[in-house]
């Protein structure tokens, strides 16, 4: 027999049925919105780019998209396209550019976001306020960032050559000089990042038992040795990460760069890839299919940076 | 290999005491055990003479020499820390070769030493392995083994089997034991275990509140405890300590018993007490005889049979219990009436107001 609850009848007064909402359908009530958001806002472009990196295509043009297969990835990556350009299309020069600038502007990261971290890796009075106070650049719109680090650069009113520079200012433009403007830029994003990596080193740091220097320093090691043999091995993990992080940003750089020179002086010279995908994709050029391919041949070279690291941070845990 | 001489050395955690004044001569080759309750400042003492911990005041010397502000890495001492600290991120091979690497030492000299100690502790099989996938035993014995490959002139030891299981605690005691045997170096061996202290220790160190309570070989610290914390503390169960009244060579104990004293001892009671005083009767449970004629009262308040003796708790009245052994021969219902006498040569007094042993006037 089964039991028969003796459930009470719903109250008299409340006369309207409830709509019953089944345990499926919230389900699908819930998914749906996001899921058609992601789709049109994310899939849809991702395979859609992808299809018009192989045609030839402007995006305000009104013929439709003409496919041309592999010749958009071909003329990139050759060098060549439009016969009116002298020297190639420059695409090269833009990878060049990008690779440079996240050389510099990466190494640097890690050297002073390390070196910050050991510093303030100790408890003392108001550490958290400095390290707070260090982390404000992070927290601070890349915009807004570009445009006061153009005005500290400024030769006549910024503060920068003011203080570098004892003779006449004015000569100093680093901005606008075309060997000096792309380490200008690794300045700022040096400033802007370097906490980022801080903050992971200093999570790295701390993680350290304190017993692991008592035991070396038992076992006579230096300084030196104690930093090499225990601290670098036991933050290198968290570095790597950090490397991940700030390499992938390097190659997306832009927003930095349009701000402070927008790839000037001399027309290219600080011209990261994404500026140059900008440059294709909108006015005045609209080069839809083209920059369509450059845009998928960042992708893949991010995506692979990222595996080489991830496939290193794999190594390090094993050990 | 290395003598220790601790000469007024002190520290103090603020305002707070975590070692008083300690004088202490650890002679080359000797097993010296630091045991107390937690907090007593055994560990301290330790870490002070290793240099992990600076002293307050005093002098430590090494050999005769002053290390007292000397680096650890300039006493030449190796440590063995309660939680192994073994570098976690390197192969047990590199964990013992690390003092070694850190001297800069060839890499032949480096591969023989660590085969060699590898060899004496039986971990040559874990060489490749990393401590996170070893017991706790072989986490311990490859401590070890960073601690000997250096051949260090003395070997300080903080509990290093206090995060064992029992099992291995008996094992490793074992070995350790041995290995300072083999190497005879100076060793000073924290625990709170008094059984560690007693089955390991050349001599003992007791320890309570940041105060050495006694200093002695086992044997003395187990037969002439200087004091009530000591007496209590060593043994397990620790010293019976029965407070009593003393008087014309008797004591009055609770249960209107009544206990002779021994004819020895009556001078040097009479020199502490006077004709007439509290005291407090020490005795351990080995030191009682079960016998009709046994001139102590009792009831059995309960019998434990520890397999080759019967420990027994008897009441001499409500609040007071006595530790005896019995025969494992007898049974001892609970409630039945016992009579004990005591070892004449086993008993010991102590003074209550000042908690410390009354000695007999050395003859």
């Amino acid at each position: 027999m089964s039991q028969v609850s003796a459930q009470p009848h719903a109250h008299p007064r409340r006369r309207q049925p409830r709509i019953q909402v089944g345990d499926r359908l919230l389900t699908h009530l819930f998914i749906w919105p996001t899921l058609i958001l992601l789709i049109v806002m994310n899939v849809f472009p991702l395979f859609y780019s992808l299809y018009l990196s192989f045609t030839e295509y402007s995006g305000i043009g009104d013929t439709p998209p003409d496919w041309v297969g592999i010749e958009n990835y071909e003329e990139i990556l050759s060098n060549t396209g439009h016969p009116d350009k002298r020297d190639g299309n420059r695409y090269w020069h833009n990878f060049a550019v990008t690779g440079r600038y996240a050389v510099m502007s990466v190494g640097l990261q890690l050297v002073v976001g390390f070196s910050l971290a050991m510093l303030l890796k100790e408890k003392f009075r108001g550490n958290g306020l400095v390290t707070t106070l260090i982390l404000i650049p992070m927290m601070l719109a890349p915009a807004v960032v570009g445009i006061f680090w153009k005005l500290i650069f400024d030769p006549s009113k910024g503060i920068f050559s003011y203080m570098m520079y004892t003779s006449n200012p004015r000569d100093h433009a680093w901005l606008a000089d075309p060997e000096l403007a792309l380490w200008a830029i690794v300045i700022v994003d040096v400033w802007m990042w370097s906490p980022f990596v801080m903050l992971l080193c200093l999570a790295g740091l701390r993680a350290i038992p304190d017993y692991l220097y008592e035991a070396a320093a038992i076992d006579r090691a230096s300084a030196w040795f104690q930093f090499r043999r225990i601290t670098l091995p036991r933050v290198a993990p968290l570095l790597l990460i950090a490397l991940l992080f700030r390499t992938i940003e390097a190659f997306k750089t832009f927003d930095l760069v349009a701000e402070l020179t927008f790839g000037n002086p001399g027309g290219d010279t600080t011209e990261v890839i994404a500026l140059r995908l900008y440059r294709e994709a909108f006015p005045p050029q609209f080069n839809t299919g083209e920059s369509s391919a450059a845009a998928y041949i960042i992708l893949i070279l991010v995506i692979a940076l990222s595996n080489l690291y991830i496939r290193a941070l794999g190594r390090l845990r094993e050990d | 290999m290395a003598t220790i001489e601790l000469i007024n050395v002190e520290k103090k955690f603020g305002e707070l005491h975590a070692v008083q004044p300690v004088n202490l001569t650890i002679p080359d080759g000797e097993f010296v055990v630091l045991v107390g309750p937690s907090g007593c400042g055994k560990t301290t003492t330790l870490r002070m003479i290793s240099g992990l911990e600076t002293v307050t005041d005093g002098t430590i010397l090494l050999d005769g020499r002053d290390v007292t502000w000397a680096h650890p890495s300039e006493r030449d001492i190796a440590f063995v820390f309660q939680f192994f600290a073994l570098y976690s991120h390197m192969r047990v091979y590199q964990n013992i070769a690390f003092p070694l690497q850190a001297q800069g030492e060839s890499r032949t000299t480096i591969r023989q030493r660590v085969a060699e100690v590898s060899d004496l502790l039986q971990i040559s099989h874990l060489l490749g392995k990393r401590p996170g996938s070893l017991s706790g035993g072989d986490q311990q014995r490859v401590a070890l083994a960073r601690a000997l490959v250096r051949r260090p002139a003395a070997f300080l030891m903080d509990e290093p089997l206090g995060a064992l299981d029992a099992e291995f605690r008996e094992t490793m005691r074992a070995e350790i034991k041995r290995l300072h045997i083999d190497q005879s170096a100076t060793t000073v061996y924290v625990t709170h275990d008094q059984i560690e202290a007693m089955a390991m220790g050349d001599r003992i160190v007791v320890m309570l509140d940041a105060l050495v309570q006694q200093v002695g070989t086992p044997f003395e610290i187990y037969h002439d405890p200087a004091n009530l914390f000591v007496a209590h503390f060593i043994g397990s169960p620790g010293m019976n300590l029965i407070t009593g009244r003393f008087a014309n060579g008797t004591i009055h104990l609770p249960g209107d018993n009544r206990y002779t004293v021994p004819e020895s001892w009556v001078p040097a009671l009479q020199a502490a007490l006077g004709s007439e005083g509290d005291v407090v009767l020490g005795f351990r449970p080995e030191a009682t005889r079960v016998t009709d004629t046994g001139q102590l009262n009792s009831t059995v308040y309960a019998a434990d049979l520890h397999g080759g003796f019967i420990m027994l708790h008897l009441n001499l009245n409500e609040t007071d219990i006595v530790h005896a052994r019995g025969s494992r021969e007898i049974q001892y219902p609970i409630g039945t009436p016992v009579r004990f006498d005591l070892d004449p040569e086993m008993v010991r007094f102590f003074d209550p107001a000042s908690e410390l042993a009354i000695r007999k006037a050395v003859d």
